[in-house]
């Protein structure tokens, strides 16, 4: 079941890394899209710092609560609370400008681009220099853009994505599609990152290094994670608590091992063919 | 082979993002500009300028500006004639209105109120994509056909109904057509496209570019990584018809002389210029100049060719071969090249890029 090379009691155990600051708390949140109840009254919380995994069967709402969160979907009953902020709703690009950042399920890259401008694009908030100076392409223009390229250069090392700098990522194969979408929403510097199976299709190699470059990403940049993944095994090494949704609602909510021995879980999820 | 990139290495981030990184490229640009403004003016006679170098300088601007629009930001218009027009007529009016001012200032100055226009009509392409955009772009080219032949102000109540041939110099020499030098226009045509080609280029590869070609590509998360759609949709709207504008501008003043609807409408001018970005290449500046290169010489080609193997042809047949040769490319390109004549170039590229190794 493990599939981690890393230090197995190194994750789920409380070594710092998690604060009592409750980041982001969902309240009761419902969604329905005619008469398909897509989420029914589920709370949680992700508390800063942790990693926060979501599992459940296909439908159960996973994706759609990854939506609500960053403002693709506005539910219709609930309220979010984000760094304190209760709200109903939200645009995608205020939650981009608050610090969440989320990778798709099916990769949703900018597939005309290459692999160092779709990781520059991540930096897209944080410059500043106006349409005069990008005219001219000097002052402003061209300092922010090498200094923000040197912070990209930092993520692509830290990928290990150096060679295919220059590649369209349309031509990439689907494993590294899924690193250089982790690198773009890395170099917007998130506060809480949403991954949607962000090793779904991944052979066992490539699933060990994104689980790598998603612990390193909690423990030395210090972001908050809450990812979706169906393979048991990497969720039950990466994660510090477990939300469990079926059929839109939430069966189980614990540690991983709890959660593993939750019966309403083994029977909806655990007992079915995914393992 | 001197064309290579191995062995060329950037020690930093400043010249690894020049314009050309590859120093044999740098210096053909080098080469390419120096013979355009030195030896061209001197082979070329005003046949040529008059009626191939000239209108390709200029549409190579407004398919330059169209690109920014749909290869670019992936926002489809059928609207650019009519935007052409705005340019044209706003200089038509500012220099008649002004005439102390220098032309060119007026002609770069026109292009603002195209931009304008732009931003009115690029309004609903928030909401709407594709065919409707398109048909949307369509209405606002027809609103404009409309109102560049039914409000006189615009044309100086003349006679004629048309934007009428106006005598403007640069420097103490006449320039405007057909009062001018036809080599003091292909010079000043020249500046000017060389001049906003670099600026786009400098906006492309910046953030704005950047943020364009997100929204092309996939706007869901294009807007997650923090891009407003509007103002970015919008500016692009604005940015892509002042190219149009500008151009519009210097069709009347520099090629044509005088110019009437028809010279802006839809199968002078939208059509020829989304054709010219089709053909040359979606999102590729290089693409811009081939395509309008290829539109305006290959009537010329069609005529001439039968000619020299003493085949008669009349000029109805010449039309018919254009569309024809024409409408064959577009499906071509459409279906199996959308990077279009700029890819047969990139192709290359990439092999000599890598030379000495294979592959
Ligand atoms: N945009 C949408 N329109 C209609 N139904 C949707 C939409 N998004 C999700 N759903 C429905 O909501 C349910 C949950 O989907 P989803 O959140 O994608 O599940 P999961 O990610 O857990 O597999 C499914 O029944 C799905 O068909
Ligand atoms: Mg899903």
């Amino acid at each position: 079941m493990n599939v981690m090379v890393t230090d197995p009691v190194q994750q789920g155990a409380d070594d710092g890394r998690i604060s009592d600051e409750v980041i982001l708390k969902v309240d009761n949140i419902s969604l329905s899209f005619g008469g398909v109840k897509a989420i029914q009254n589920v709370s949680f919380d992700v508390k800063r710092g942790e990693v926060r995994a979501i599992i459940g069967p296909n439908g159960a709402g996973k994706t759609s609560m990854l939506n609500c969160i960053n403002g693709f979907y506005h539910p219709q009953q609930g309220t979010i609370t984000y760094k304190g902020t209760a709200r109903k709703q939200m645009k995608p690009h205020i939650a981009a400008t608050q610090g969440i950042a989320r990778t798709f399920q099916n990769v949703a890259l900018f597939r005309g681009m290459s692999t160092l401008d779709n990781i520059m694009s991540g930096r897209t908030l944080k410059m500043k220099a106006n349409l005069f100076w990008q005219m001219l392409r000097t002052g402003p223009a061209e300092n922010e853009e090498i200094e923000h390229r040197k912070f990209v250069e930092k993520i692509i090392d830290f990928l290990e994505i150096q060679d295919i700098r220059r590649t369209p990522v349309g031509r990439l194969p689907y494993g590294l599609q899924k690193r250089v979408e982790l690198g773009r929403a890395l170099t917007m510097e998130p506060t809480l990152l949403l991954l949607d199976e962000p090793m779904a299709g991944m052979n066992l190699e490539e699933k060990r290094d994104m689980s790598r470059f998603i612990i390193d990403a909690n423990e030395q940049l210090g972001t908050t994670v809450a990812l979706i993944e169906h393979d048991m095994g990497v969720v039950m090494d990466l994660s510090d608590r477990v939300l469990v949704l079926d059929h839109g609602q939430m069966i189980a909510d614990g540690t991983p091992d709890e959660v593993q021995a939750n019966q309403a879980v083994i029977d909806a999820y655990l007992g079915v063919a995914h393992e | 082979m001197f064309y290579r990139e191995v062995g060329d290495l950037k020690t930093t981030y400043r010249s690894d993002q020049q314009v050309l990184t590859i120093t044999q490229e740098r210096y053909a640009i080098f080469a390419l500009l120096a013979f355009m403004y030195a030896v061209v003016p001197f082979i070329a006679d005003d046949f040529w300028l008059n009626t191939v170098i000239i209108p390709a300088l200029i549409f190579s601007l407004a398919a330059l500006g169209l690109n920014i629009l749909v290869g670019y930001a992936g926002l489809i218009s059928l609207g650019t004639g009519g935007f052409m027009g705005v340019g044209a007529y706003a200089c038509y009016k500012l220099t008649t209105i002004f005439p102390d001012v220098n032309i060119v200032f007026h002609i770069l100055a026109s292009g603002f109120f195209a931009a304008a226009v732009g931003v009115l009509f690029g309004l609903p392409s928030l909401r709407i994509k594709g065919f409707y955009l398109a048909v949307a772009t369509l209405a606002s080219q027809f609103f404009l056909e409309w109102a560049f032949g039914r409000i006189a102000w615009l044309y100086n109540y003349n006679d004629s109904g048309a934007i009428d041939a106006v005598n403007r110099s640069l420097g103490g020499f006449a320039l405007t057509e057909p009062y001018g030098d036809t080599k003091f226009q292909y010079l000043v045509t020249l500046t000017i496209v060389v001049f906003l080609t670099l600026i786009a280029i400098n906006i492309l590869r910046g953030r704005f570019g950047r943020s364009w070609m997100a929204i092309r590509d996939m706007d869901i998360a294009a807007e997650l990584i923090g891009i407003r759609l509007l103002p970015s949709k919008l500016l692009a709207f604005a940015i892509s018809s002042y190219y149009c504008g500008v151009a519009g501008a210097m069709l009347v003043f520099l090629s044509l002389g005088s110019a009437e609807v028809e010279s802006f409408d839809i199968l002078n001018a939208s059509f020829p210029v989304l054709f010219m970005v089709i053909i040359g290449g979606l999102g590729s500046i290089i693409g811009s100049f081939l395509g309008a290169g290829f539109i305006v010489v290959l009537p010329i080609i069609i005529s001439t060719v039968p000619r020299f193997f003493e085949i008669d042809i009349n000029s109805a047949t010449v039309e018919h071969f254009r569309f024809m040769i024409v409408g064959a490319l577009i499906i071509f390109f459409l279906i199996v090249e959308p990077a279009g004549l700029a890819r047969l170039w990139q192709i290359t590229r990439e092999k000599l890029r890598l030379w000495p190794f294979p592959n």
